[in-house]
């Protein structure tokens, strides 16, 4: 049974020497078989667990994880949430998603730290403006929110950026107020203790190694910890997405890239937002710890190394300069990187594989963390009821060959490009 | 990263631009059938392993080639012009 962390908890347990507190989670053998097995114990692997119990009483359900919970992307992102995009398939998916952190905690009982900071995308040119008024139309449209700043609105949130810069004068920006940033360990943490309270069995060091079949059917998963059946088995296995589904025998219109991300030495509080330079890809944030928290582009090259080169580092570096010159007297404390599925167009894919009772979760390209409550709620009604969720109808796997494709860069089939 | 260009010998990976996995044959656009065009435009090479991709020295040579890489440590086998490639059928 669940302890409920309270104010009383908290109490309580500062009174008797932090003695009473009890593993969050159990860490169970697996079964034989289950009538659902996640693959990928990160944050989409255990919201979709999550939503499949609080929502769908299914309980009987493992979450399959090769290292530990938590250990993939849902731990290397820039902990950034926001709905701010343009195009029908995609508003409707993000905004759920961020509805859904709004409530997070309270329905986890688990503090993630959600803070509603605002995002703020910076334009530096009269035509990028247009286009965030647009987007910010677009977006107001579908009832989400959004604002258009002026230079001088601007400038009262964050006077300190490099308003006369020659090249990238800021002109002003589109602000999302319900945008912000999670604590993003916190999220893993928080799914697994409330999926495992629901009688989820959270299965770690356990990587799959074959997904087995009779016909067109799947009928389980083999492990390093042995075979396990399974009626249904959902993939959410992020920049491994092609390895997995390879195992099938599937092809998926995914590269696998990395992405660097990076924080600085902790500081006293010096920025208050999300903000977005709008004349090259860089953003940038505070924890709560105090490092500013930030990062750009894909190296651009397939890669599962989770490392990244040295020209992004440099590239992030000199956008950060042009923004913020003041960030040149802080030290880069660490870097690092993550393996993205990167989809053909830029957006995820939640569909069914083709191959009865497998499913799949993908493509989640630079945005996958922003997107784990909706990921999970709309990953779990796939599995419980065999069909997609209304805000995530538009995520098809066939969507490449048949032409409906959602491409909010206007990219074209060029993942380094997305 | 650097790649050896086999006509301007090593060089920063910062003077290359990427393409990405070595795909089959382009199929013929007007007689091929939408699956057809559908594999070779959007199911591209994604090996956790050794892959062969293509790279253009854009600030060198202006050569396409061929590299021979490994995706897991980002490690260069080989390194040749994309003109000597035997297509494959």
């Amino acid at each position: 049974m669940m302890t409920r962390y309270s104010i009383f908890s908290v109490v309580k347990n500062a009174l008797t020497g932090q003695r009473g507190w009890q593993p969050a989670w159990r860490d169970p053998a697996p079964k034989p078989a289950y009538d659902v097995i996640i693959v990928g114990g990160g944050g989409h692997g255990l919201a979709t667990a999550y939503y499949l119990a609080s929502q769908h009483g299914i309980t009987n359900v493992a979450v399959i994880e090769k290292g530990y919970l938590g250990s993939g992307n849902v731990g290397r992102n820039t902990t950034i949430i926001r709905s701010n995009y343009l195009l029908p398939g995609n508003t409707p998916f993000y905004e759920w998603s961020l509805k859904l952190w709004e409530g997070l905690e309270q329905d986890i009982n688990y503090n993630a730290m959600v803070s509603q900071r605002g995002v703020l995308n910076l334009c530096h040119s009269d035509a990028q403006r247009d286009a965030y008024a647009r987007r910010g139309n677009a977006m107001r449209f579908a009832g989400v929110d959004a604002e258009l700043l002026d230079r001088e609105q601007v400038r009262e949130m964050v006077p300190f950026l490099d308003f006369e810069n020659g090249r990238f004068p800021i002109r002003g920006g589109l602000l999302q107020r319900r945008g912000g940033s999670v604590r993003h360990d916190a999220v893993a943490w928080g799914y697994a203790r409330a999926a495992d309270a629901r009688g989820v069995d959270l299965i770690q060091n356990c990587e799959v190694t074959g997904l087995r079949r009779e016909g067109n059917r799947i009928v389980g998963v083999e492990t390093t910890r042995g075979y396990i059946g399974a009626k249904k088995v959902g993939l959410a296995v992020a920049g491994n997405s092609g390895r997995v589904a390879g195992m099938a025998g599937l092809t998926l219109p995914i590269e696998t890239h990395v992405l660097q991300a990076f924080v600085s030495e902790a500081l006293k509080p010096l920025i208050d937002t999300v903000v977005t330079f709008g004349a090259g890809h860089f953003y940038i944030s505070q924890s709560d710890k105090g490092g500013l928290v930030f990062g750009g582009d894909i190296d651009g090259y397939n890669s599962y190394a989770q490392r990244g080169n040295m020209p992004i580092i440099e590239d992030v570096a000199e956008c950060a300069m042009a923004l913020w010159p003041a960030i040149g007297r802080v030290r880069m404390l660490r870097q690092w990187g993550g393996v993205m599925d990167m989809s053909m167009d830029g957006s995820p894919i939640i569909d069914h594989t083709g191959i009865d009772g497998l499913y799949l979760n993908a493509g989640w390209c630079y945005g996958g963390f922003k997107a784990t409550p909706a990921s999970g709620w709309c990953f779990a009604h796939l599995i419980a009821r065999d069909q997609p969720h209304e805000v995530a109808t538009a995520y098809r796997l066939d969507r490449f060959a048949t032409g409906r494709l959602i491409d909010e860069k206007g990219a074209g089939a060029q993942p380094n490009l997305h | 990263m650097r790649i050896t260009c086999p006509y301007c010998g090593e060089r920063d990976v910062r003077e290359f631009s990427y393409l990405g996995g070595e795909p089959g044959p382009r199929p013929e656009g007007r007689d091929a059938d939408i699956e057809t065009m559908f594999e070779h435009v959007y199911q591209r090479p994604n090996p956790a392993g050794p892959i062969r991709e293509y790279w253009y020295h854009a600030a060198g040579c202006h050569s396409w080639l061929i590299a021979e890489r490994d995706t897991r440590t980002h490690a260069i086998a080989a390194v040749t012009a994309a003109a000597d490639r035997e297509v494959r059928s």
